[in-house]
């Protein structure tokens, strides 16, 4: 009787396929990425059924986030090159009379966060030991008329770079006056265009015109 | 799938150099890179987010003087708290006597919707005739040169209404946005964003009949 003979396949698999796959892929997201902004507050923004593309530089962004809180940005991304956050800290500085150590502009351009801070508690905030620490003192700019520090921001952002496009991110469930009280801040600053994030909808109207 | 470097342990004699494998084992790269990549996938942004793009007038000061629009075409949208929506035609109310009545609608397509394209079909013709010619590429164009297009459309129309929308104090964001977003779905000409006046509010506290007012309105 003839011997079966039973091929012995390798128990090994070629992984460069593999290998050239995963490095493709891992080169496309690694140049693809933007990374997502840290968000102080979630903030669910309503859908609208504009196409249009976020700026992506030159844009400050005001957030508004579902417990009222008002928050704001300088610069997310391409600005970074030039340097504007710690001109406008420093604007912000002499105008209530804070001065701040080049450590902490250091600190302050670093942190590309969102700010929710008022200047008062901006010098704790700045040497804070923890991510702890500061979420306490985030209690939201002050945009009381007594105390616009909102409307502060924006004008020193507007003087070191005059060509900010405003960007308003707000989440649908905020009252509309305090929605108001941020348009009314910002009109007062001459601001006409307001772009307002929102996420993609597609709507088809279904009704004939005749 | 790990690959093992065999070695030949060659008895007795003769020590022949070493024979390594020409396979490289790369368990480990793999790892390395499926890690990576899950970490760059759930990192990156994918869509960015969309922006709607809205104007505002000046502030006005005392002395400006406010610009005047035709009454008939006028139409004042009133945003009330639950997602309601209170419209009425004409000039804006001056006194509670004479107050017109506010129609109460919601922001489906079947209500506030229908309700602007009713008073708004001329232009919403021309808007949509232009964008199925670009669609069917009877009219080629740069999608820039379109929207301008759209744009001189609007302005030149003298047909359609003039929305002025009055958010109330009990409205959110929300209702803010999905206002304005109707207004480019129903291709409106002209709108703008005022405050809602003292008499509205009492006009929509009688229409939602959320707090009884100073004065009898009908």
């Amino acid at each position: 009787m003839p011997k079966i003979n039973i091929k012995h396949q390798s128990p090994h698999i070629d992984m460069t396929p593999m290998v050239d796959l995963f490095s493709l892929l891992l080169t496309f997201f690694m140049l693809t990425a933007t990374f997502r902004p840290d968000e102080p507050a979630p903030v669910d923004t309503p859908y609208s059924v504009s196409e249009k593309k976020t700026p992506d530089n030159n844009i400050m962004t005001v957030t508004i986030s579902a417990d009222k809180r008002v928050f704001f940005n300088v610069d997310n991304g391409q600005d970074t090159i030039l340097h504007y956050r710690p001109q406008i800290l420093k604007a912000m500085g002499s105008r209530y009379n804070i001065e701040f150590s080049p450590e902490e502009l250091r600190k302050f351009e670093k942190g590309n966060y969102t700010l929710g801070v008022s200047m008062q508690d901006m010098k704790t905030f700045l040497n804070a030991r923890d991510a702890n620490e500061r979420t306490a003192l985030e209690k939201g700019i002050p945009i009381d008329s007594t105390d616009n520090q909102l409307a502060m921001w924006v004008l020193y952002t507007r003087q070191v770079n005059p060509n900010v496009q405003t960007l308003i991110k707000g989440d649908g469930k905020v009252e509309y006056p305090v929605v108001k009280k941020v348009l009314d801040v910002l009109q007062l600053y001459n601001v006409k265009v307001f772009n307002l994030i929102t996420n993609l909808e597609k709507v088809q109207v279904t009704q004939k015109v005749e | 799938m790990a690959e093992i470097i065999q070695e030949d342990k060659q008895k007795g004699g003769k020590k022949k150099p070493k024979k390594h494998s020409t396979r490289i084992d790369m368990t480990p790269m793999v790892d390395l890179m499926c890690l990576l990549i899950t970490f760059f996938m759930l990192t990156t942004a994918f869509s960015k987010p969309k922006v709607m793009q809205i104007v505002l007038p000046e502030k006005m000061t005392k002395n400006t003087i406010p610009p005047r629009i035709p009454e008939s075409r006028t139409m004042n949208v009133i945003l009330g708290a639950n997602n309601k929506i209170y419209w009425y035609p004409g000039k804006p109310a001056s006194d509670i006597a004479s107050a017109p009545i506010m129609k109460e609608t919601d922001y489906s397509d079947t209500g506030i919707r229908a309700a602007l394209l009713e008073r708004n079909k001329a232009l919403f013709k021309k808007i949509t005739e232009f964008e199925d010619k670009i669609k069917t590429g009877e009219i080629e164009m740069k999608p820039d040169s379109v929207q301008a297009t759209i744009k001189k459309i609007k302005k030149s129309d003298d047909t359609g209404p003039i929305v002025l929308i009055k958010p109330s104090k009990l409205s959110t964001y929300k209702n803010f946005v999905d206002i304005i977003d109707e207004m480019s779905i129903v291709g409106i000409g002209t709108y703008t964003v005022t405050d809602i006046s003292w008499i509205e509010e009492q006009m929509l506290a009688t229409a939602s009949g959320s707090a009884a007012p100073s004065k009898p309105v009908k």
